[in-house]
């Protein structure tokens, strides 16, 4: 190997070797910890490298929990999510983007600003709002609460996908007789399908991890898997390899659709759209 | 009649924005701004969510409480400590691999992507992965630790007063520096190439370069960076709730956290929105500072 070879071998990739197996070995380490026996998960101190693989963990948590039924439940809430996320801000992105009115600068920074409230400063009144309505452990309260932070994210993040499609199409579809609607739905957002599939995928994620609002909102009839997780910690024995095979089953779909939708959202981070 | 018409079509043309932000507005008022107000009047009122008749007014009482309770102060305190060494190390850390993944090597493309595995996964999770890790009988980085003769015996990271705050601080660094390496190697690709070569021409070394060029011309993003970074940290609460619900004690208590422990397990919603209002205020700062910054670019 040449000299510059070696250099940028010591000095670049053993240093990223390093902080990839920083980033990834956790991860590795949970994957692994959910096919392992439980006479392995229990003797202490762990062996590193697994004698026997099995997926009885996997199979107990989807017979014998509910964990099949919170799956469910984190998909539909994720879903409506996304739908409401999505059918609210493509009107407001656009607005913003087509059109100079008073306020619009103010308006935009507002919706940058809600994501900065600490949560709990809304995840409170929210929870006696909704338990007054009788609206506790419902689909609806948990996407409603969800909203609060898909909804500024989404508009952020739209206004500048518009931003990007020249504003001469939709003003030759309104001169050829469309309307703003169709030049809005059938123009600018095909061309937009991109930016606006990551921005999905994005409030996709984000509501399937959280974990907050969906411990307060809900309850017996409805219960995210992030809640479910947590409280199997709740009984005496820790059972580390149902955990870790829920753990691993809700973390490989945010994973795939992260790596998947990361690269679009690049430029929505510094303007503090994307929450890290 | 042309001015009629022209007049109804300026009309038109002025409500067509507001019609099209009215449903996102609607939902921001009573999503966002009628919880912030419904905050401010909770915290000047003596409520108990298992007393739903009664939400007597008190003033400022809950305030005074608050300020005069000395686990305000600890969580303080520990909000301190949480904020500064989590991020100062996420962004150590981020920065480092933003300048490692902004050299050329032959699978950078593939590092650049798997680097950011944590940042996708949800805090519940990470939570979980780092108690198993940090188990005292159990946890695979106290069996490395004493295999590898770095520690003495096993430590019960998460169990005592003295070492529960550096778990879960571990944890956030492992979940936030990705962000960090994203956004500060976007805003690396964005300093000219020819800077560099200007500099390589007048004999600049590799820290000449990174100390004139590199840091200069990166030191918006930098800024920006930590400031959100700041902001989110201060606020989040679900990593330290999983890993220790604030124990041993309160040795792990922050102040996001301290409120909602008040308000959802005390049930003293007064109290807990007295509470997530002097945080709000407490960040004001900071959040203030960043909008101002972004309106300027």
């Amino acid at each position: 190997m040449t000299p510059p070879g070696i250099r940028r071998l010591l000095g670049t990739e053993l240093p990223i070797v390093v902080i990839l197996g920083f980033a990834l070995l956790p991860w590795v380490w949970m994957m692994l910890s959910s096919i392992r026996p439980d006479a392995e998960l229990t003797h202490s101190p762990i062996a590193l490298w697994p004698h026997q693989l099995t997926l009885i963990h996997h199979v107990e948590l989807l017979q014998r929990t509910s964990f099949a039924q919170n799956l469910r439940d984190s998909l539909i809430v994720a879903c409506g999510a996304v739908t409401l996320g999505l059918t609210l801000a493509l009107p407001a992105a656009y607005a913003f983007s087509r059109f100079r009115f008073r306020g619009r600068n103010w308006l935009r920074t507002q919706f940058l600003v809600i994501n900065m409230f600490p949560v709990v400063m809304l995840i409170l009144p929210l929870f006696v709002l909704m338990r007054d309505f009788g609206l506790l452990d419902t689909y609806f309260a948990l996407i409603a609460g969800h909203a609060t932070f898909t909804l500024p994210f989404a508009i952020w993040l739209l206004t500048s996908y518009v931003d990007g499609i020249p504003q001469e199409l939709d003003q030759a579809a309104m001169i050829d007789g469309a309307t703003r609607m169709q030049a809005m739905l059938l123009v600018v957002l095909p061309l937009a399908m991109p930016g606006v599939v990551a921005v999905g995928i994005y409030l996709f994620i984000t509501s399937w991890n959280e974990y907050l609002f969906a411990l307060m909102m809900t309850g017996r009839n409805v219960r995210t898997v992030t809640v479910a997780l947590q409280l199997f910690i709740g009984e005496n024995q820790i059972q580390w390899g149902l955990l870790m095979a829920g753990g691993t089953l809700v973390a490989l779909p945010a994973t795939i659709l992260f790596l998947f939708a990361q690269r679009r959202l690049v430029g929505g981070l510094t303007g503090g759209a994307v929450k890290g | 009649m042309p001015t009629f018409v022209g007049m109804t079509r300026s009309m038109r043309r002025a409500a067509t924005p507001w019609l099209m932000l009215a449903p996102a507005l609607a939902a921001a008022a009573i999503l966002v701004l009628l919880p912030v107000l419904d905050t401010l009047w909770l915290s000047l009122h003596d409520v108990i969510l298992f007393r739903p008749r009664s939400r007597p007014f008190v003033g400022l009482a809950n305030y005074a409480r608050a300020l005069s309770d000395p686990v305000f102060w600890e969580s303080l305190g520990n909000s301190l400590v949480w904020v500064i060494c989590a991020v100062s190390l996420q962004f150590a850390l981020g920065f480092a691999t933003a300048l490692l993944l902004n050299r050329s090597f032959a699978w950078r493309g593939v590092a650049r992507a798997l680097v950011v595995v944590p940042w996708a996964l949800p805090s519940v999770i990470i939570g979980l992965i780092w108690t198993w890790m940090l188990d005292f009988n159990l946890g695979v980085l106290n069996n490395i630790g004493v295999l590898l003769g770095i520690l003495p015996h096993s430590v019960p990271w998460l169990a005592q007063s003295s070492t529960a705050m550096a778990g879960v601080i571990v944890a956030v660094v492992w979940q936030g520096f990705p962000f960090f390496a994203v956004t500060l190697l976007a805003g690396l690709q964005a300093i000219s190439g020819e800077l560099y070569e200007a500099a390589s021409i007048d004999g600049a070394g590799a820290w000449g370069k990174f100390r004139h060029i590199t840091l200069p011309g990166l030191a918006g993003v930098i800024a920006t960076a930590l400031l959100l970074r700041m902001i989110w940290v201060a606020n989040s609460l679900d990593l330290i709730l999983v890993m220790t619900g604030g124990g041993p004690g309160t040795a792990t208590q922050t102040l996001p956290l301290h409120a909602f422990l008040t308000a959802w397990s005390g049930g003293n919603y007064g109290q807990g929105s007295a509470l997530a209002v002097l945080l709000t205020l407490l960040l004001l700062g900071v959040v203030v500072t960043y909008v101002w910054r972004s309106r300027e670019e």
